[in-house]
Parts: structure tokens; sequence; C-alpha cells
């Protein structure tokens, strides 16, 4: 991997960006363009060349890196030592970056039983919008010493700062996966995934791909063993293909052209009273949808359920996330507690 | 200032005569939290039982620049709910209602009163269980676990508060009420559950919880490990975790512990060992038999000198009774102790312990050691005595001295308990002053007149100027030696 320092250099820039009354749009790998509102910065802060592993060392189950890491060069590292990163983040062939990962918060299907990518977060370093390198958080496992500005910063679209450096926890490999998959109904899948979750079978993933129910089972061999044997399904043995290509968003269901949106509801909620074409994970609370539907009647059925809806990719951003006005006012303070200017990212998060 | 009569008699109009407090004697009660070395006693404690009660409060504060202390059951550590003079306590005893328990969603939703054991209990027919477990779980409240973003025994494998809620109701300085997460497991925009969680009541008052409940495991098995060293103990805590192991709990005592809590509840510990780590683990029958034989395989290879395992369910409870009574076992020894909350890297233990040690000596003092080893949480407990004059604050000065040295080495001067009033001193060696400037900004955003649990949890520039001198010694930061992290 890759090691080099341009955290200074970085911090010019948005100083300088902070005197001249400019914007700067952060970009790492430029995976995740299409994610977020319309950002109307066009000068670039380019994270990518900021990389390498600053801390690692695996009895401590920490790892302390700049943001310009690829994702993919992380795991392999991690991987090396039987170690993984929980949340099991998209790496979008290679180009994904800690940084943008973490700011978009993007996790996996694990990450209903394992916890999401700010679940794993410990601690980071950040340029904020008066140029200032702060430290948040550490890197120690329990850390409750001031607000939590390290996990405020994920998914905030890196509209309180600039990530350059994070801490994460990472987890052991399980000894073995397994996946069971069964052809169901979407009703029937939900049923099943509210059922399993219930019980305390070793899950590690739970979706529903329009034709299967598949569930991933992880633990010692011969806990599988005997758990398989207790539970409907057969074993799937593309199973670690299927859900490598549900992480990263590569299975058929992705490909399809349209808008696509992310909705998140309590997991026992029934089938969705929208039309399109739809994919389940984490156990239900997630709930993909392919759909020419418009946004108004999405974000009604997502609030209608006590969720919400987030216009993943599509062609018109204008109403691609929704927050009532109490909660956008505040959001919009503590934009400004960090970034007075509005230097980082304008419109992508909110206008 | 006190306060004045037109704003009592207008919280007695809120909320009646019965749910305001004013006389001397009562308010005693709330002069202090499980902290009691720094007392307050307060001006006026107000009891709302309902939402729409504390939100007419905290607009009535507000208009009248009344600051506020939100108190739960007052079990705090770190002077959280200590009352500040010229406010308010506002205690949420009385919101003490089991709102839902969902088994589809596997979620509960609690008001802010309730207490942390009552919801596995409620959650139990269900077979499901609210994992973070603070050993005060028979007191504390929900609301204060959020506030503190408490942990417990079991937070290892099964995280933090703030790992285990669904969503927060949070009821603003003017009045507003706010609601944070969602039913699903994200929320649009920041993630402002996260932040308010261990926010220590400085950013609004936790109205109404929802928690996410676990399945109870099937099996639990518990291997007690007696070591000749505090340093093979500390070694082995690292070895199981390198390995892969995720026990449910790993707990480690010091001979002190060993003996004080052995002569109280007779768990039947091996009195001459120098640490004894307690390591759990939970999941399929299976399972636990194939990390058990892992776990023993390690203990052995890191000289552990005698390794137990429970048979049954009668002695994996006496294994865990020990150090369940640790600290009422301790209270009999001493006739007052004073709990620290680091956390280090888990490859500094043995030479934090040591260090530790020897810094009680050269001040007279006696630390006992019982801890989350698995996390890399120390909870040294200074031995002092209140009656003797000065005594606490060489107690002070010693927990003050420790926590600098968990920042020296890497971690952090709080894991759970929270910097309240108590380690105001140590946030100023933390943090630089932009980070502290930081964190008033972010303040602001909720709270713009500084009313809600003012001066605590984040010290002003002014006062960690004040108090510089502690720190700088001769132009030296404690710890010279040590690189910095
Ligand atoms: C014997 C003992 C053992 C302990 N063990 C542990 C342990 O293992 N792990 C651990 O983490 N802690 C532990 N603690 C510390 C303490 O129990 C926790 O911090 C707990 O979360 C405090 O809850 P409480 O209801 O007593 O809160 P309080 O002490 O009443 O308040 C704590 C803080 O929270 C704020 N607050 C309370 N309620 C609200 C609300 N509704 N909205 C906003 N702010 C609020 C207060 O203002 C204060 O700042 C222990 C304490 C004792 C005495």
């Amino acid at each position: 991997m890759h090691d080099l320092d341009i955290g200074t250099q970085l911090q010019q820039q948005v100083l300088q960006a902070v005197e001249t009354g400019g914007a700067l749009r952060i970009v790492g790998g430029d995976s995740k363009a299409f994610y977020g509102g319309h950002c109307a910065a066009e000068a670039w802060l380019n994270t990518a060349d900021h990389c390498g592993v600053i801390d690692y060392q695996p009895s401590e189950q920490v790892i302390t890196a700049r943001a310009g890491s690829r994702i993919a060069d992380i795991a392999e590292l991690l991987a090396g030592h039987r170690q993984m990163l929980g949340f099991e983040p998209p790496d979008y062939t290679g180009q994904a970056t800690l940084g943008g990962t973490l700011a978009c918060g993007f996790s996996g299907p694990r990450r209903p039983f394992a916890g999401s990518a700010r679940d794993f977060m410990l601690g980071c370093k950040i340029i904020n919008g008066r140029g200032q390198i702060l430290n948040f958080g550490g890197r120690v496992m329990k850390n409750v010493a001031g607000f939590d500005v390290s996990r405020l910063m994920v998914g905030a679209l890196g509209t309180t700062g600039v990530l350059l450096e994070a801490s994460l926890r990472v987890l052991p490999v399980p000894e073995t996966d397994l996946t069971l998959a069964c052809a169901c109904t979407e009703q029937q899948a939900l049923s099943r995934m509210q059922q399993l979750s219930g019980q305390p079978w070793p899950l590690s993933g739970s979706a529903y791909d329009g034709e299967y129910l598949r569930i991933r089972l992880s633990g010692a061999e011969t806990a599988l063993t005997a758990v398989a044997k207790q539970l409907a399904g057969d074993a799937d043995p593309a199973g670690d293909r299927f859900w490598h290509d549900l992480r990263e968003q590569r299975i058929g269901f992705f490909q399809l052209p349209g808008t696509l949106w992310r909705i998140s509801v309590a997991p026992a909620t029934a089938p969705l009273d929208l039309v399109g074409r739809g994919l389940l994970d984490w156990g239900g609370a997630l709930r993909w949808l392919n759909t020419d539907m418009p946004a108004a009647a999405i974000h009604a059925a997502a609030a209608a359920h006590g969720g919400h809806a987030i216009c993943y990719r599509g062609e018109d951003k204008s109403d691609w996330l929704r927050l009532d006005s109490d909660l956008l006012g505040l959001q919009q303070n503590i934009r400004l507690a960090f970034d007075p200017l509005s230097v980082f990212n304008p419109g992508r998060l909110f206008s | 200032m006190p306060l004045s009569a037109a704003f009592v008699q207008q919280c007695r109009v809120l909320l009646g005569n019965r749910q305001v407090i004013s006389d001397p004697e009562s308010l005693r009660v709330y002069e202090c939290d499980a902290l009691s070395a720094y007392r307050q006693v307060p001006d006026l404690v107000v009891l709302p039982d309902s939402v729409a009660q504390v939100r007419a409060l905290l607009k009535l504060c507000n208009q009248h620049s009344i600051p506020v202390v939100a108190r739960g059951a007052g079990t705090g550590l770190s002077g959280g709910a200590l009352p500040v003079s010229g406010g308010i306590v506002l205690g949420l005893s009385k919101m003490n209602r089991i709102l839902a328990v969902d088994p589809l969603n596997c979620s509960a939703t609690l008001q802010p009163g309730v207490r942390n054991l009552a919801i596995s209990a409620a959650a139990k027919p269900y077979g499901l269980y609210y994992a973070p477990d603070p050993s005060s779980q028979i007191a504390c409240s929900i609301g204060g676990n959020v506030a503190e973003n408490a942990g417990g025994v079991h937070c290892l494998k099964y995280g933090l508060t703030v790992h285990n809620v669904l969503q927060i109701k949070l009821v603003t300085l003017e009045g507003r009420l706010l609601t944070l997460g969602g039913s699903g497991l994200d929320m649009p925009g920041y993630d402002l559950l996260a932040l308010a969680i261990g926010s220590e009541g400085l950013l609004g008052v936790v109205v109404e919880i929802t928690v996410r409940l676990l399945p109870l495991q099937p099996q639990t098995q518990v291997l007690l490990a007696a070591f000749a060293s505090v340093e093979q103990a500390g070694a082995a805590v690292a070895a199981l975790i390198a390995d892969g192991l995720t026990p449910a709990g790993l707990e480690l005592m010091d001979n002190a512990a060993i003996r004080a809590t052995e002569a109280f509840v007779h768990a039947g510990y091996p009195v001459n060992a120098a640490a004894i780590l307690l390591c759990e683990l939970d999941g399929m029958p299976e399972q636990v038999a194939a990390d058990s034989q892992r776990a023993i395989g390690i203990l052995q290879h890191n000289a552990a000198v005698e390794i137990r395992t429970a048979s049954d369910e009668p002695e994996r409870r006496r294994f865990w009774a020990g150090r369940k009574s640790a600290f009422p076992a301790v209270g009999r020894i001493a006739s007052d102790y004073y709990c620290m909350d680091g956390t280090i890297p888990r490859k500094q233990l043995a030479c934090v312990l040591q260090r530790i040690s020897a810094m009680a000596e050269a001040c007279g003092l006696s630390v006992v050691n019982v801890f989350h080893a698995g996390d890399g949480n120390l909870h040294p407990l200074i031995l002092y005595d209140a009656r003797i004059r000065g005594d606490f604050e060489k107690a002070e000065v010693l927990g003050g001295q420790i926590l600098e040295l968990c920042v020296a080495v890497g971690g952090t001067i709080t894991g759970e308990h929270g910097v309240g009033h108590e380690k105001l001193a140590q946030m100023c060696v933390q943090f630089q002053a932009a980070e502290l400037a930081q964190f008033h900004r972010l303040k602001r955003a909720f709270d713009p007149f500084g009313l809600l649990n003012p001066g605590k949890a984040i010290p002003t520039l002014h006062r960690c100027a004040e108090l510089g001198h502690l720190h700088v010694h001769h132009g030296q930061l404690p710890h010279p030696e040590l690189e910095r992290f």
C-alpha cells in the first residue's frame, strides 16, 4: 500500500478556499460521485493521495489509516491477520477510499448483525471549515470523552470537515460461513427473516433478491453443521459469491436502469405499497427499490412506517433526502459549527 | 443567585405542588450523584411525569435563563448530575414506564426513568434481552445510560449503549421535541443519534428511547484463569483477542480485588493468585464448546497456573459473584474509594498497572483493580478515608495522574463513566484548545445560551488555562518519556 502524508497540503488548500471565499468538492476515489445531492463546488480537494496505514496491531483489533487508503488495500492487510472490516463496505472495484466510505456511511450485508460503519468508528483527525486540524475520539474501544464527533462524521458527506485519518475497530474473520437458500415470495421471506432474527442463530446475512431468501451463518464449523440441520433451506455453494456481489452492488438487480431508492424501515414492516422491483437486505430493515414513482410517494411510504427513503442513484436528485424542518434547522446549525463558510461540498447533503 | 419566586410559582403551576421540591430536607437527596465527594444542594427539583411537562419546563427555563441539570437515577460516577447553583434539577424518575416491547422488530420503547435491568426483565418472555449491562443495572436509568453511553461487562461482544439504541426523542431548550434515529437502522442526514448518546445532558433532555433487543443465547460458559503475575494475565488477554475470540466478557481482578471479594462473598477464588481472568463465552452449544477449548489452549499457553471451567449454572454464578460484588467488597475494606475509568490499548495493560501501583505507593494510597480487560477499560479503585483531612484531595491527585497516564499511552480519560464535573481538568490534557472550542460551537448549535448542564463535560478554555499548572510541570508534560499519540 502507498504511504503518503499530504495533510498539510490539504490544509493549505482549505485555508486558501477560506480566504478567497471558495468552495471545495472533497473527492477520494470518486467511486460514489453518483451519491448525494448536487454539489455546487467546482474545485476538487483530492484526498486519494493522502494514504497509508498509520497503526495496526491485530491484538488491539484497531486500525488507523489515512483517508485516501483504498478499502481494498485495507481489507487485504486485515485478511492477512484473519481480520476484516465488520461492516462490509463496498470497495467499488478497488476505487473506494476509507474517507469516502465513512463520509457516505455505507455498510454491507453484515450490518444488522455486526454493526454499521459508524458503529466501528473510534476516532478521527479532520480539517474543519476554518482550516484547523483537529482530533476526536481515539484508538481504544471505549471512549466517552467529549462529544462523539467521530461518529458524527460518518454519513455527513464531508460537510462537517475533511476526514484525514480514521481509527476503526476491526473484527476477526469467522472460522466458517455457510449460506442457506430457499425460493419464496417476498411476504414469506419477510416473515422468515423476522422469525430468525428473534432467535439466537449465528446470522451474518439475511437477504431476498426477489426469488430466493438467503441467510448466511458464521461461526465454528461444528456449530454451523448443527444449525444447518435445524433450519430450512439448502446449502448454497455460490453463497460467498452472492454476499460479495451484494456488498459490491453488482448483482443483477443493481444493473437495472432507472432510479434506485434505498428505504430504511423497521425490519418487520409489511411489504411497502410501492410499484417497482425490489430487493431486501438487512433482515428486512433495508429495502432497495428500482422505480419511476415520484419521490414524494416514496418518502411518504417510508415515513408512514417511521423510516426514511433516500434516492440512491438517479437523474433527478432534487428531492433525494428529506428532513423535517426542526431537524433540518438543527443540522444546518451543526454544519455551520464546523464549516461556517460552507466551504465543503455545498449542496451535497442539503442546501 | 436564588431562583425568583415567580419562576418557582410557574413551575408549580405547570407540574402541581407534589412534583416540585423546594424544602431543604428533601433537596439534600439530590445534592450529588454516586461520586459523593462533590456536593451542591439544588435550589429546586422538578419531577415531570410527561413529555409535555418536560417541554413546558424547558421552555420556561429558556425564557428565564435558568440552568437545567437532568437527572436519572443519580448513579453516575463523574458528577454529571451534580446540581449547579442558581439552576434546577430536572429528575426523570417519574417517567418510568415501559411503553412497548416489540418482539417482531426486536425492540422496546421506554421512558427515560426505566431501570436498565427492567428492560431485560420485560423482554425475557420473548426470549430477548437488552445487552448493555452496567454493574449498576438494578438502579441506573436508561436515560442516564444514553446520556453517558454506558457500557458493561458484555460490551466487548455486544457493544455500548450507542450500538444498541435505535431512536431517541430529545427535548431541546426551546421545548422542541426531536426524533433522532428511526424505526430502521439509520437516519437521514447527520447521525444525531450517535452525537446525542454520551452527550451528558448538554444537548437536550432524553424523554423516550427505543432500544434494540437481542435473542438470549442458548448457552454460556465461564472460565476462571489464575496467573502468577498481572503481566501474564495482561498478555493472556491480548492473546485471546489476537487469536480471534470475542468473549462475551473478559474481566481482570488483581490480588487486592481477589482478596477483598473472597472475604466478602466466598466465591472460592484462588487468593494467592496475582490476578485472575474471568472469560465468558456464549452462543450455540457447539460454538461455546469450540471456543472454550480454544480459550483454554491459549490461557495454558500464556502461563495460567490454574484454569477452572464452570460445570453448571450455580458454579457459573459463583464465578461471577466475586466480580459483581467487587465494589461493595472494596467498600468493606476501606472507608471510601474513588473509582477511575480510563481506557488504554490492551498491550499497555501490564505496564500501566505497574505504574499505577508505583504512583499509589509514592503518595501513600492503595489501589484495587477490577475491570473490563477485554476492551482495555480500567477501573482502578483508589482507597482513602474521607474522615482524614486531605485524604480525598490526595486520591483526587492520584486519580488525575492515572488518567493522564492513560492519555500518555494512547488511551482516554473515560471509557464509560463520562467527564461530568470530575474530569474537566483531564479534558484539557486530552484535547487541544481548538478541539475544545469545536465542542463548544457544537453545543451552541443545540443550546445557544449554555443552559443545559452548564460547566460539565467540556471545560472552558479559561478553565484549562487556570488549571494549566497542574499539567505542565517545569515546562514538561506528565510522562515525557512516553511517545505522544
Ligand atoms: C456501583 C456502580 C457501578 C457502575 N458500573 C457501571 C458500569 O459497569 N458501566 C457504566 O457505564 N457505568 C457504570 N456506573 C455509572 C452509572 O451507573 C452510569 O453512568 C449510568 O448510566 C448513570 O445512569 P443514571 O440514571 O444514574 O444517571 P445520572 O447519574 O442521574 O445522570 C448521569 C448523567 O446523565 C444525564 N442525564 C440523566 N438522565 C438524562 C436524560 N433523560 N436526558 C438527558 N440527560 C440525562 C445527567 O445530567 C448526568 O449528566 C456504575 C455506577 C455505580 C454506582
